[in-house]
């Protein structure tokens, strides 16, 4: 037996993430999905305010500004309103937990570039919207900007129940609808030739 | 329930229940023979399928690399991988399977296509492809004709026969009328008249209508890689494995992954030697043994089955167990549209071109396949994978994009063919060992030059079809080697010579008179990237073949 299974995974991760098929990473993963599912439903159910579980409030207001710029609110919500924020938090407490130091790291990283940068301002979230948009396209190419990329993307479209995609608002933005049944039609073009027929 | 008792030879052993093995245990109970069904996966039942892309679904893109908990997990089964003999094989995902009761028919999408009459006479049809092992099959499409009826109608598949000119014959139509039409399959209709093509009603083993007491689909749109929450996906699971229950003579195993199958003193064999949920090893006894694991998982159970009488593994004397190993090669092409399609609802295809299927001599490469416009995407994988290589990757252009084009995507598919090749193989790896120990499925393959040209070929016609459909955008994606495979297919071959075939005619071992082997791995040529309709026409065949011999009693002396 020479194989080591958490090395054979991170492997797998990196080729992922070179080759740009994010999917890779999320099949390593189900098994803690199903964990981090629970967590989230009984945190909703608690009723209580949700509290970060991993995240300071620093940090949280700092990854926050990064996955609104990621999915950035316009007349539709972004990943703010679809309150991706706990959703991070959550994988970070649940499923994710080994990527904790790679957000500790990618945070200090990313207020030395500001602090560098913009020598006035400390923080990633206090930048204007445009500053922060240059920030994030000198990193763009780093493994923790794409770690907050997947993470944004998987808070703002996975089911409500994981703590984001709030009301569905991920859904509704790209006219996803989950039920359990439908009638035709379905789209237009299969109503337009209903029309014909 | 029927519960057997391992010391107890049953009449037969059967390994794997999915495709292939629910409907030979099925066809065994009903004849009235004794069953034990060995599953390695877990049973899980409608209830405890849901809509939850996170959790049953990661995504399904070119190399494929997916898994979901109704599929082996490489964490404990590991597989390796190397292009060729010469190289050490490292750690891949490269096999994907169904691992649970009802196996792949569970999460497929259900793609219900015949084999044409040419694809059983391909070497003879074509001639030889340099660098290939093409070769005929032992068997005609005629001789299958009735099994595929069979399938078709015990299963339940929807589908328009005559619909499609270049469909072989068929003794009957289809018991069900096909799915209703999607928008994509409306914008390939659309496609293919421009370019005097012709597009049919897919044939999908999923009910347009109730039948056998089942529901109907209701379009809610998880098929592919999901469990059918309303059981109107004809898996075996739905289907065949429940009516060989009811005929009290079989009993389904879940959690019980074989090891060895047992050869007696006389070179038969005697049962199965499995593991249970606890990893406690017993031994079923059994009068006959027919593996139907798949085609990776059947090569790599007969090489780690050796003993004095088969030291190279079982039903090995030719050393051919686990040689011409094919899998799904395919491409994929994605257009936007200027009106939502909305292609997450119901199935995940309606229409189907077929008219590039046979090999044509002037496009100077062997190779065929067929084309259909499809499904793809769930949100996050649409998020990842979905959105054209020069749209932006964060930031407002990317909601823009999501915004947009989530329900105006549609991806064109084709399903090609993948050569046998003696030097790709499934042998087992020397050093990486699985969770119980036994050794590690170890993967040797390299695609053949015409089947890259092939997916190109499919890739450009992919294009036009989008092009001719009225696409406001669209672009393919780069034919790249392939790094996972689904579809599992040749490793056991079967034929008429014992010395260049492991199976004859009927499945049964050329090595081994009460052994069977009846899955993808009989395969001589791959078809066009979808099995599962042959797979189980053949095992209906098969099925009633044992079925007859083991009546005269030849195949059931006493153990």
């Amino acid at each position: 037996m020479v194989m080591n299974i958490g090395e054979a995974s991170r492997r797998q991760f990196l080729l992922g993430s070179v080759s740009g098929l994010s999917s890779a990473w999320l099949a390593l993963r189900w098994p803690a999905i199903l964990a981090a599912q629970e967590h989230a439903q009984r945190a909703e159910a608690s009723g209580r305010p949700v509290q970060f579980q991993f995240f300071s409030p620093e940090e949280a207001v700092e990854v926050g500004a990064m996955a609104a710029q990621i999915i950035p609110s316009d007349d539709t919500p972004g990943a703010r309103e679809a309150r991706v924020i706990y959703f991070i938090d959550r994988v970070l407490a649940t499923f994710d937990r080994d990527k904790r130091p790679a957000y500790t790291q990618g945070l200090k990283d990313l207020r030395q570039r500001v602090q560098a940068r913009f020598p006035s301002v400390n923080r990633f979230s206090s930048l204007t919207p445009e500053q922060q948009f240059q920030v994030l396209t000198a990193i763009e190419k780093t493994e923790f900007f794409e770690l907050v990329r997947l993470h944004t993307i998987m808070g703002f479209l996975a089911k409500p129940e994981y703590g984001g995609n709030y009301n569905q608002s991920g859904w509704k933005v790209i006219g996803f609808e989950d039920q359990m049944t439908y009638k035709p039609p379905f789209g237009y073009y299969d109503a337009e030739e209903n029309k014909h027929e | 329930m029927t519960i057997f008792q391992d010391k107890t030879p049953v009449d037969f052993v059967i390994v794997g229940a999915g495709g292939a093995g629910g409907v030979v245990a099925k066809e065994l109970s009903s004849a009235g023979f004794q069953v034990v069904v060995l599953e390695q996966g877990p049973r899980f039942g409608e209830q405890d399928f849901e809509h939850d892309e996170l959790k049953f679904k990661n995504i399904f893109n070119p190399p494929f690399i997916g898994r979901d908990f109704l599929t082996n997990d490489h964490s404990l089964q590991p597989n390796t991988f190397r292009k060729t003999e010469g190289e050490k094989a490292e750690l891949s995902n490269f096999v994907q399977y169904g691992r649970c009761v009802g196996g792949g028919t569970v999460h497929f999408s259900a793609n219900y296509w015949r084999f044409h009459e040419s694809d059983f006479c391909e070497r003879s049809c074509w001639g030889a492809v340099a660098g290939a092992d093409l070769a005929n099959w032992p068997i005609t499409y005629a001789d299958l004709e009735p099994y595929y009826t069979k399938a078709e109608w015990e299963l339940g598949v929807s589908g328009q026969a005559g619909a499609n000119p270049f469909d072989p014959p068929r003794s009957k139509p289809y018991p069900l009328q096909p799915m209703p039409v999607k928008s994509a399959g409306v914008l390939l209709e659309k496609g293919a008249r421009k370019l005097g093509l012709h597009a049919y009603p897919a044939p999908l083993a999923i009910l347009s209508q109730p039948y056998q007491g089942r529901s109907a689909c209701a379009h809610c749109g998880y098929c592919t890689f999901f469990g059918c929450e309303w059981g109107a996906k004809s898996s075996t699971l739905a289907t065949v494995l429940r009516v060989a229950e009811k005929t009290g003579r079989c009993e389904i195993r879940a959690n019980s992954y074989v090891r060895k199958i047992s050869v007696g003193p006389s070179g038969r064999v005697d049962g199965a030697i499995y593991f249970d949920k606890q990893k406690r090893e017993h031994f079923q006894r059994a009068r006959a043994v027919v593996v139907c694991a798949n085609g990776a998982e059947t090569p790599r159970l007969l090489l780690v089955s050796k003993s004095s009488l088969f030291p190279q593994g079982l039903a090995n004397s030719t050393g051919l167990v686990g040689k011409f190993f094919m899998v799904e090669l395919g491409s994929f092409a994605i257009g936007t549209f200027e009106h939502p399609v909305n292609e997450y609802k119901s199935v995940q295809v309606t229409r189907v071109v077929q008219d590039f299927y046979e090999s044509d001599p002037k496009r100077g490469f062997y190779g065929g396949g067929g084309i259909d416009f499809r499904f793809l995407f769930y949100p996050i994988g649409f998020a990842l994978d979905g959105l054209s290589p020069d749209t932006p990757r964060w930031g407002a252009d990317f909601k823009k994009a999501l915004r947009n084009n989530f329900t105006r995507t549609v991806t064109a598919f084709g399903s090609t063919t993948s050569l046998p090749i003696e030097s790709n193989t499934i042998t087992l790896d020397p050093e990486v060992k699985d969770a119980w120990g036994l050794p590690a499925l170890r993967v040797t393959y390299k695609a053949h030059p015409d089947d890259f040209k092939t997916m190109n070929f499919f890739t450009e016609k992919s294009l036009d079809l989008l092009e001719a459909a009225g696409a406001k955008s669209k672009w393919g994606f780069p034919v790249v080697d392939i790094g996972a495979s689904v579809h599992l297919m040749g490793t056991c071959r079967m034929g008429n010579d014992p010395a260049r075939s492991v199976v004859d005619k009927y499945h049964r071992a050329h090595d081994v008179q009460n052994l069977f082997i009846v899955d993808g791995s009989s395969f001589v040529t791959s078809g066009r990237n979808q099995p599962t309709c042959t797979i189980q026409a053949l095992a209906y065949r098969a099925a009633d073949h044992i079925a007859r011999i083991a009546r005269n009693g030849s195949i059931l002396s006493p153990v």
